[in-house]
């Protein structure tokens, strides 16, 4: 038999990404640069696996060709990250109907006749009777995978207990070690990402994380999904608990191709891209922005950030200033630029330069900013205003106050022709002018691009005037928008708090906080803004993995949002 | 129609060999075999299941054009509220009720939704208190194969507004066809089929749904509180599938308003009104057959999101837009596109009367068992004002609400309509919201 369980990741060939800063040379026991006093830490987690999370674990175990069957309840976002919002979420009656039909109907992929030589590693004794042993084999094989673990003994009981009786029922072992393996893949192991901590022997008197817990944490961090044999291996062995052990795993991980798929992952949730899969403009004024042409906005950011972060290892803070993306003809056609594919495929990916002088530089040009921030119909300096303040550098933009006097904006005299008038009138009007006085200069930059991320340069037959400003710094145009960004502090603190964010699955506590703040922050400077760094520093730092109590964490709750 | 002595034989407990496992299958739900007027049950007079329904539009009202000019008796509607004119001796209409803040500031569209959903001022944008659908679902929804059935018509799962706590959330299910596969595919069990066997593979799944929920001591016993709950809303989710599946092994029983619809398609989805409008008439409908198949006792159904993204095709501006940017018509007084999406609004609600009203039970239909309760989140959404808050009962509540009334407060609490409504449905309660919200004063005016 084969052994049908191939985790790609041990399967594609390493360092096809390189980078500087994560050399063999640098792995030794080294310091991490970012060393943290006792107190910072956190709660243990329990978050519930995202959509993206179940995908590539399943795809992981068992292979491109299996269907899931069903559909996921919609991940819910939470200080501003899904991945911290799994770990608040539950399981409704209806999503565990739709996760009970995707776990029948994997099952029932993996145990079908023509499968069964590539997943199961044995046969029964007989094809309508229950075989205990056979079954216990093959469940506590797929049950380690899907479990981030090895199933104790009474689980492993339970589940193989099950699948004879309904073995028994149907008269078919096929049947009911179907049903055993759908059991796995609808029980809450499996659905919820559950952190175990152990007192620390090294620290008496602390909490770490177990090793297998560590093992999750890391490979959800790095790969979004789950671990692969080897670092489940390395979770056995205890090598997870050395330093050496630790670093070995995190730079095997960092040079593994999937990286891409982690790094994108984080991106996607940073930059909710997730609201793509809603996102509609009026088709009678915006022909061109179809469904897949949304599909390739959101493709376009992420080849430009894993090109720029991974490929180049850039600093971080480029990718807002970068003349360099990656278009189709189709994309091409939406931004007015001229993009020649190789024998003139329409979804064919050309890296792409802007010339000097073009209005188009950064991701904040890109479709998925532009119009994923925009309303159906029109464009929204507010709400690309507030999307920079809130996504990009984690401030607060308040929400709108009640009982509005709106007599201004109706007022012909206070109105006009563009958008830069009507929010004249909201800057004015003093209830409303606190939040847009911080969210439209930086929004009005973006006004070249309409809601389609079209370029235009007049709205109503008025030229547009896309000056603005960011906290005291003035800029006359979507460029310059960019380069106040790249500058701006605010911007590679917040990326430092999302990444910790998304890593531990829940917001920092106020010591973290601090020791992000203090220490990470000045580490991320010092490595050029190199994210794979700040990964490696992160993942490899005992802060990350020290658990405190959420108890004794008082100040949990004074933490202000982000 | 069915006898008692037929009655009383079906009781009795089915019994059988099953794939070679003796079977016992019990018969809980025989509230089908009904008198002649078909408001209840001929052999014990016991009336046929309560059924409710919360309709959620966004942006409420204009005020001044929808509010019947009288007290009492609805003798007329206003212009926003026309389309519900075949109704209006079916539904009821509350004016002049608000929310009280108790001092804190007013969550644009939000503080407006969870006053009325939840009893509740919030302090922050979070969801603290079950929303009202989720108490009645557990008080009149526990023995059918769906607790309760979430639908949204804006394409959005997200458009819901259903939580049974800050942790879970109830999410709408966006497709039709979806819907139409969950509650009338495979697993459906026709009531008014002749013969019926019970499927041994299904059991084979109890076998395996059991182990699961043994997992839950162990599991609980490894986490703290939080976690716990919802650990705990897991494990009550699996029970629910559990229970599903026995009632896949259970012969139905007959329920001749219960028919199964045609088969619904995979069509466009989005917030264009006209789209949007078609997808809710199938919600709608298929939300009726719902009911008069006894596969759900409750069901949530959204018309559009509470910062309405409605929309007609070719315009930049949606609804939400036009309620703060639109100017007033010195004419006409209030905001024309503002005004003509509200009445959209008020048209959708009409739709799903029409598709409850259409399905017969007797004499009577599904709306006169039905109680339907229509909220939103906000009075005047030109001001985000949460005074004068729009809410409507629609149905007889199976004989305990009294039609065709518009009912006026002075600057009460909303939620003494979510008091009623729930009392309506017999819910042992005599209060209901927290802080200023909290009200033990029913609208006795509408109940029987």
């Amino acid at each position: 038999m084969m052994n049908g369980f191939k985790f790609k990741g041990t399967l594609v060939a390493v360092a096809a990404v390189a980078f500087a800063g994560c050399t063999p040379a640098e792995v030794g026991v080294v310091s991490t640069g970012i060393e943290a006093s006792p107190e910072v830490g956190g709660p243990a987690v329990m978050s519930r696996l995202t959509q993206d999370q179940y995908r590539n674990i399943i795809s992981d175990v068992f292979g491109n060709t299996v269907t899931l069957g069903g559909r996921f309840e919609p991940d819910n976002r939470v200080d501003h990250l899904i991945a911290v919002g799994a770990g608040q979420a539950s399981v409704t009656a209806a999503g565990l109907e739709q996760y009970d039909k995707m776990a029948r109907t994997l099952a029932e992929q993996i145990t079908a006749e023509e499968n069964r030589a590539q997943y199961l590693s044995c046969a029964p004794a007989s094809a309508t009777a229950p075989d205990d042993a056979c079954t216990r084999q093959i469940l506590s094989r797929v049950g380690k995978l899907l479990f981030r673990r090895p199933l104790s003994e009474g689980e492993l009981n339970e589940f193989v207990q099950a699948s004879a009786a309904a073995t028994q029922k149907v008269d078919d072992y096929y049947q009911g070690l179907s049903l055993g393996m759908a059991g796995l893949l609808s029980s809450p192991q499996f659905l919820f990402r559950h952190e175990t901590a152990e007192p620390d022997p090294n620290n008496p008197g602390q909490l770490r994380l177990d090793s297998y817990s560590i093992a999750s944490r890391l490979s959800f961090f790095l790969w979004n999904t789950a671990p692969d044999p080897a670092l489940l291996a390395a979770a056995e062995s205890g090598e997870l608990h050395t330093q050496r052990g630790l670093q070995a795993q995190v730079d095997r991980m960092l040079t593994s191709p999937l990286l891409e798929e982690g790094v994108r992952s984080f991106f996607i949730d940073m930059l909710e891209f997730d609201r793509f899969s809603t996102l509609a403009k009026d088709a009678t004024i915006y022909p061109k922005f179809t469904f897949a042409a949304a599909e390739d906005a959101e493709e376009q950011t992420l080849k430009t950030i894993v090109h720029h972060l991974i490929t180049k290892n850039g600093d971080y803070r480029d990718l807002f200033t970068t003349a360099d993306t990656y278009l189709t003809p189709l994309l091409g056609s939406m931004y007015r630029v001229p993009v020649m594919a190789p024998n003139g495929l329409p979804d064919a990916w050309v890296p792409y330069e802007y010339k000097d002088g073009a209005v188009q530089a950064g991701i904040l040009t890109h479709a998925s900013f532009v119009a994923l921030h925009s309303h159906p119909g029109r464009s929204s300096p507010t709400l690309r205003g507030k999307a920079l303040r809130e996504v990009l550098m984690c401030q607060i933009v308040p929400d709108p106050p009640g009982d509005v006097d709106f007599s201004n904006f109706e007022d012909p005299d206070h109105s006009g022709p563009t958008v830069r008038d009507r929010l004249t009138s909201h800057s004015s009007e003093p209830m409303c002018a606190g939040c847009h006085k911080i969210t439209d200069p930086m929004g009005l930059a973006l006004e070249n691009f309409d809601t389609a991320a079209g370029f235009r340069t007049t709205e109503n037959g008025i030229k547009i005037d896309t000056s603005g400003e960011l906290d005291g710094k003035k800029f006359s145009d979507a460029v310059g928008l960019g380069q106040a960004l790249h500058d701006s502090p605010a911007v590679t603190s917040c990326l430092v708090t999302r990444v910790y964010n998304y890593g531990t699955g829940r917001k920092a506590t106020k010591a973290e906080q601090d020791w992000l703040k203090n220490s990470v922050e000045a580490r991320f400077a010092a490595d050029g803004y190199s994210v794979p760094q700040l990964l490696r520093r992160i993942a490899t730092s005992e802060a990350f993995y020290r658990v405190v109590p959420a108890e004794a964490k008082s100040e949990m709750a004074s933490v202000s949002a982000n | 129609m069915s006898t008692v002595t037929n009655l009383a034989t079906r009781r009795r407990v089915l019994k059988g060999v099953m794939g070679g496992a003796a079977v016992t299958v019990g018969l809980p739900f025989l509230d089908c075999f009904l008198n002649t007027n078909g408001n209840a049950l001929a052999a014990t007079g016991k009336k046929l299941p309560d059924i409710y329904g919360t309709w959620y539009w966004g942006l409420g009202l204009n005020p001044g054009r929808w509010e019947p000019p009288t007290v009492g008796k609805i003798t007329s509607l206003g212009p926003e509220s026309a389309p519900l004119e075949q109704f209006k001796d079916r539904i009821n209409l509350y004016t002049g009720l608000k929310v009280h803040l108790d001092g804190r500031p007013a969550i644009t569209h939000f503080t407006g939704n969870m006053a009325v959903l939840c009893g509740t001022t919030p302090r922050s944008s979070a969801v603290v208190t079950p929303t009202i659908d989720t108490l009645i679902a557990d008080h009149i929804s526990s023995t059918v194969r769906f607790k309760s059935l979430e639908m949204t018509s804006t394409g959005n799962p997200k458009h819901m507004y259903s939580f049974r706590s800050g942790g879970v959330f109830q999410p709408g299910e966006a497709s039709p066809a979806a819907m139409y596969s969950r509650l009338f595919g495979p697993e459906f069990r026709d009531p008014n089929a002749g013969d019926f066997t019970p499927d041994p593979s299904v059991m084979a799944r109890q076998s395996v749904l059991s182990a699961v929920r043994d997992q839950r001591k162990t599991l609980e016993k490894s986490v703290g509180a939080a976690d716990r709950a919802r650990l705990d809303e897991y494990f009550t989710s699996l029970r629910q599938i559990e229970q599903q599946v026995e009632i896949m092994l259970q012969k139905p029983a007959p329920l001749e308003a219960c028919t199964n619809p045609d088969a619904v398609a995979e069509m466009p989805l989005g917030t264009d009104v006209e789209v949007l409008s078609a997808t809710h008439k199938l919600n709608a409908q298929l939300a009726a057959h719902a009911f008069a198949c006894d596969q759900t006792r409750v069901v949530n159904l959204v018309f559009n999101d509470m910062t309405s993204s409605l929309r007609q095709e070719g315009s930049q501006m949606v609804h939400h837009i036009y309620t703060h940017e639109e100017a007033i018509d010195e004419e006409l007084g209030y905001q024309p596109h503002a005004a003509f999406f509200a009445t959209r609004c008020m048209a959708g609600l009409a739709d799903y009367l029409e598709a409850l009203d259409s399905i017969r039970e007797g004499d009577k239909t599904l709306l006169d068992r039905i109680l339907v309760y229509a909220i939103t989140d906000t009075g005047y959404a030109k001001v985000h004002s949460v005074e004068n808050m729009p809410q409507i009962t629609a149905g007889g509540a199976n004989g305990r609400m009294k039609t065709g009334l518009h009912y006026a407060g002075k600057g009460d609490q909303t939620t003494r309509v979510g008091l009623t409504v729930q009392q309506a449905l017999g819910l042992p309660i005599n209060s209901w919201g927290t802080d200023s919200m909290e009200t033990s004063k029913t609208i006795t005016e509408v109940l029987v």
